[in-house]
């Protein structure tokens, strides 16, 4: 059962990468590999507000998310004028960065061997640490479910609508009057920000953060649940953060971990992909439609 | 009748090539104005240097007697449509994937108001029937000329001053082209709207436009009223083929 729990806690917290990564990629049309990258950042300013400058952990959200939102800005104003494969090596190499510079920057990071200790979470003097996996899965969720509906309220507004056509056509997203790059660097830092508050969960989560947790398969991961589930909805990418992290303990679950190498699974994810876009390209679930000014112009007729 | 759109000595380079060369010339409010020219002679770069989608090197573009284009001053592409010019670009650039009620929706991307959003829609439909019978099909569905009445009706969603088309007759059979260019003068006498389009179809571009300008190797050669070059010798010659 616990474990069951651990996998929903993971699940959780991947999903919160895969929402924001839905809003740059299904939306956006974006190819961007550094959701790794934001993770990092965002578990890192979590686990040095907290251990190094003895902050409560509630105040380090905040900080978390803005700090993974400024980066994200700052990555995203060079890099969004690229398109397609440009665009993936560039933030693949921006993950990449953040992670080495996390290694390598001993006196605020403590370098590869990472900041331990990091205080658990409380709530009204409840204290919800990691032994209470009901509290902490309840947790998280709360904020997926919140995070869910923030994104999708995103996603039906405006922004929404200017990715749809950014994505399906620039010089004619341009045309129609939409500012591209400013919508595409708004959703990346949004996307950004969704994954530095899932880093500052796992800080809390695993007490310990280190360099090796923010690697580049951390992105693909996040990006094959976003395929996996369909591109364009947001209860796709949950499921499909459920069915990539299930697959991923699937070895453990059934007591073979002997018997199947740990790289096994990267395999496996692999065919799922190809498979996935021989068979059913859209994802799972497919694209969500929303329909955007209809409501009010059937209001019109009616009136 | 004032001047609209006023182009002022531009040249436009791509990398080591000259696309424009000193290009002059100037948009009358109310009127169809014709760039005809062979392939590569620079019509589209000239279009594009008017939204802003290219770099000038040399001069500057003026519209409604303001500033929007020289070497250092670019105005961008989006608030450029925001001051009433709106483009239909080569080729169409329809939003495939979407239904054709959605790319008229977002042609009135910066129409806030759904009241007036349902009423241009509804005025869309009845001057392009077709496209009320297709309204929930994927564009990506419709056939070239339907997508390219789809893509000039998605133009005027936003109520432009000034309607830019990049070659509306591209790839399509010369019937269709003679119902997109009625409907091109329609809109004109209509609502009162300037129009500047460039074509490869020299004969049906200069029947319906009152101005007509040639270009030939990113140069301007001649500028008449229109009736006038279809009877020029120059022209007949090299365009009009008789």
């Amino acid at each position: 059962m616990s474990f069951f729990l651990l996998i929903l806690i993971y699940t959780g917290i991947y999903a919160l990468m895969a929402i924001g990564q839905n809003l740059i990629t299904g939306y956006g049309g974006m190819l961007s590999l550094c959701q790794a990258g934001f993770y990092g950042i965002g578990a890192y300013a979590t686990a040095i507000l907290t251990v190094t400058f003895g902050w409560n952990f509630w105040a380090t959200l905040p900080v978390a998310i803005g700090l993974s939102a400024l980066f994200g800005l700052l990555i995203g104003l060079p890099t969004l004028r690229l398109n397609g494969d440009y665009l993936a090596i560039a933030t693949l190499g921006f993950g990449e960065i953040v992670r080495n510079v996390l290694n390598n920057w001993v006196s605020l990071t403590n370098g590869p061997m990472g900041i331990q200790r990091i205080p658990m979470v409380e709530i009204f003097g409840f204290q919800i640490n990691p032994y209470r996996k009901v509290a902490f899965a309840i947790l998280v969720w709360v904020f997926v479910v919140a995070l869910y509906f923030i994104f999708k309220r995103f996603a039906k507004c405006r922004l929404g609508r200017a990715l749809m056509a950014i994505s399906e056509d620039e010089i004619a997203a341009g045309s129609m009057g939409i500012n591209v790059t400013i919508y595409k660097v708004v959703a990346f830092m949004l996307g950004a920000s969704s994954a530095g508050l899932a880093g500052s969960f796992f800080a809390v989560y695993s007490l310990s953060v280190t360099p090796g947790s923010f690697q580049f398969m951390t992105s693909v991961l996040v990006l094959c649940m976003v395929v996996l589930g369909g591109m364009g909805n947001f209860k796709a990418c949950i499921l499909g953060a459920f069915i990539i992290q299930f697959i991923s303990y699937l070895p453990q679950l059934l007591g073979v971990t002997n018997l199947v190498p740990a790289q096994a699974k990267q395999v496996f994810f692999g065919l799922i992909l190809v498979v996935m876009m021989v068979w059913r390209p859209q994802g799972i679930l497919g694209r969500e439609k929303f329909t955007y000014v209809k409501k009010s112009a059937k209001g019109i007729q009616e009136g | 009748m004032g001047e609209l759109l006023t182009i002022d000595n531009i040249s436009v380079d791509y990398g080591a090539i000259r696309a424009l060369k000193s290009v002059s010339m100037h948009v009358n409010e109310g009127d169809i104005v014709c760039l005809i020219g062979a392939n590569g002679a620079g019509k589209s770069t000239l279009l594009k240097s008017i939204v802003g989608l290219v770099p000038l090197s040399e001069g500057e573009i003026k519209y409604k007697g303001e500033l929007i284009s020289s070497v250092k001053h670019k105005v961008s592409t989006d608030n450029i449509a925001k001051r009433g010019i709106a483009l239909v670009p080569e080729g169409r650039r329809v939003f495939a994937d979407m239904t054709v009620e959605e790319n008229l929706d977002m042609g009135a991307f910066l129409v806030k108001d759904p009241a007036v959003i349902a009423k241009r829609k509804k005025e869309m439909y009845e001057f392009f029937p077709i496209l009320e019978a297709r309204k929930k099909q994927k564009t990506r569905s419709l056939s070239g000329g339907e997508q390219q009445m789809m893509a000039i009706a998605r133009a005027l969603m936003s109520a432009p001053t000034l309607l830019l088309l990049d070659e509306p007759g591209l790839g399509l059979a010369p019937l269709i082209v003679q119902e997109i260019f009625r409907k091109i003068t329609l809109i004109n006498k209509e609502n009162n709207l300037t129009v500047f389009l460039v074509e490869q179809n020299a004969r049906m571009a200069l029947k319906n436009s009152t101005e007509g300008y040639v270009m030939e190797n990113g140069n301007i050669v001649l500028e008449a009223p229109s009736k006038d070059l279809l009877v020029n010798e120059k022209v007949k010659r090299a365009y009009l083929g008789s």
